[in-house]
């Protein structure tokens, strides 16, 4: 039978190696994800506010964020701003300063949606009931927006960890990469080793994302 | 009027240009069932609404027991304690259950114990007919039964006044019948109460008092409601009662 290069994955550290590779990619969107919350928190409330201008702002951001690859943002930091203002930031740094930037626009537009999509009469009929506004936003108006938001930033996550596969392209050593030199070491020995690789990464990308997923999918359903 | 319980004197509320109360004066008594009526966009929501401040106003006062009742005044928590309010559309808190609904405010605002508010909240759930959904979730329930526990939720923090604006007007007509019924045992038992409604047949069993309202103004009012209902005074509070008739 054809060897499907599995056996490359138990040679030395190589499976160890990959999960240290997997550790890179969730770090980094963990990171992001929780740098993402907070910027978007406050963006959404921002952009519920009465500030025509700053909605203006964060509506071009948004398209910007929407319309650019990430991988051209990645380049345009880590190449881009290093070469032209001289500092010198990490691949790892660049990463998460770009996903974060995404991730805040994205959270910030939840944010704003799970606000406004709560209706007036849920402010009117607890103040009514004699809570006091901080207790409105305790009781009321928070733990419904937070329920909305979990399974969406949790979705988010997920789409996070799936696009870290590109930060190799500035030189990060993600799940990803270390496949590619646990098969270039390879080569000779086993030349199949790519199928068995790429397999796992796949797995492994599914081992991670399949639960988060699925997590989100039963909040939805838990608190629609 | 000397022991009346609420007092709107000389009520001013408009929205920019449109004036939607122009100097409106009312006063309901302890124990008094008053019914507004009038037709659509006369501004029966916006009274009720000022009367427990949830809109500014633009001129006049509205005393509770004397105590002035304004938006943004530091006693407001307070007062409004004392108003209970009941909307049209479906105001439970979905994400808490029917329990968690009713015993919110009597544990967060009164500070009041646990075991003592729960077992009011059941005996007044029992009333009601649904002692055995405490555990439910406001979606569960049907209209009829969600504002069946929002009176409740009302009822619990002891209001001096029931504020009820067309709670009935979402509901499917079956499920009219059981949430009147309610009210009506409430008025029987004593409770004072500023009603909206668009069932006629119910302001004319309930009512002690019957006050139509159009442009602003109060047009019409009965202490008759049967004679009223019959024969309106006015040319324009019997256009619209003629409204309801086929
Ligand atoms: N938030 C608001 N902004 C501007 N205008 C408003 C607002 N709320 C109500 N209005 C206007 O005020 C007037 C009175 O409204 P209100 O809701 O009190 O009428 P209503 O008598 O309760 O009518 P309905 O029988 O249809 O419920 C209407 O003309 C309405 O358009
Ligand atoms: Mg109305």
């Amino acid at each position: 039978m054809q060897s499907l290069g599995l056996d490359v994955l138990f040679k030395g550290k190589n499976f160890v190696r990959l999960l240290g590779g997997l550790w890179v990619a969730v770090r980094i969107s963990l990171i992001s994800v929780a740098i993402s919350i907070v910027l978007g928190l406050v963006m959404g409330v921002l952009m519920t506010g009465k500030s025509r201008v700053l909605k203006a702002v964060f509506r071009v951001y948004l398209e910007i964020v929407r319309i650019m690859p990430q991988i051209v943002l990645l380049f345009v930091v880590y190449f881009g701003t290093t070469r032209v203002f001289g500092w010198d930031l990490s691949s790892e740094a660049s990463a998460i300063i770009v996903f974060s930037f995404w991730g805040t626009a994205e959270m910030g537009d939840l944010v704003r949606g799970a606000l406004i999509s709560i209706p007036r009469i849920q402010y009117e009929s607890a103040e009514a009931l004699g809570l006091t506004t901080g207790q409105v936003y305790r009781y009321v108006i928070l733990p419904q927006t937070v329920r909305r938001l979990i399974p969406l930033s949790i979705n988010l996550i997920t789409r996070m960890i799936k696009t870290t596969s590109l930060v190799m392209m500035i030189g990060m050593v993600e799940v990803l990469k270390v496949a590619q030199q646990i098969i270039e070491a390879n080569r000779k020995t086993s030349p199949n080793a790519a199928f068995g690789l790429f397999a796992v990464v796949m797995l492994l990308y599914f081992a991670i994302c399949w639960p988060i997923s699925r997590l989100a999918g039963y909040l939805e359903k838990r608190w629609a | 009027m000397e022991n009346a319980l609420l007092e709107i004197k000389n009520l001013k509320k408009a929205y920019g240009e449109h004036i939607v109360l122009d100097g409106l004066d009312l006063a309901v008594n302890r124990g008094e069932v008053v019914v507004v009526i009038g037709p659509s966009g006369c501004g029966k929501s916006t009274l009720l609404r000022c009367v427990n401040a949830l809109e500014d106003i633009q001129g006049g006062e509205v005393l509770l027991d004397g105590e002035p009742v304004r938006r943004g005044a530091k006693d407001i928590s307070r007062l409004r304690q004392k108003i209970g309010m009941v909307f049209q559309s479906y105001d439970l808190f979905p994400h808490k259950s029917i329990l968690e609904n009713i015993l919110l405010a009597p544990l967060k605002v009164q500070k009041r114990q646990r075991a003592e508010a729960e077992k009011e909240a059941l005996e007044l759930l029992d009333r009601v007919g649904l002692k055995d959904r405490k555990d439910d979730y406001p979606r569960q329930l049907s209209g009829g039964q969600k504002q069946r526990v929002a009176i409740v939720r009302a009822l619990i923090m002891h209001p001096e006044i029931l504020l009820l604006d067309e709670i009935t007007a979402a509901l499917d007509p079956e499920m009219v019948h059981e949430v009147l019924q309610v009210v009506l045992a409430l008025a029987r038992s004593g409770s004072t109460m500023l009603i909206v409604t668009h069932e006629m047949a119910f302001a004319r069993a309930i009512a002690d008092r019957v006050i139509f309202l159009e442009g602003g103004h109060i047009v019409e009012e009965s202490r008759e409601p049967r004679a009223f209902f019959d024969r309106p005074a006015t040319e324009r509070a019997r256009q619209f009662l003629r409204t309801f008739e086929y």
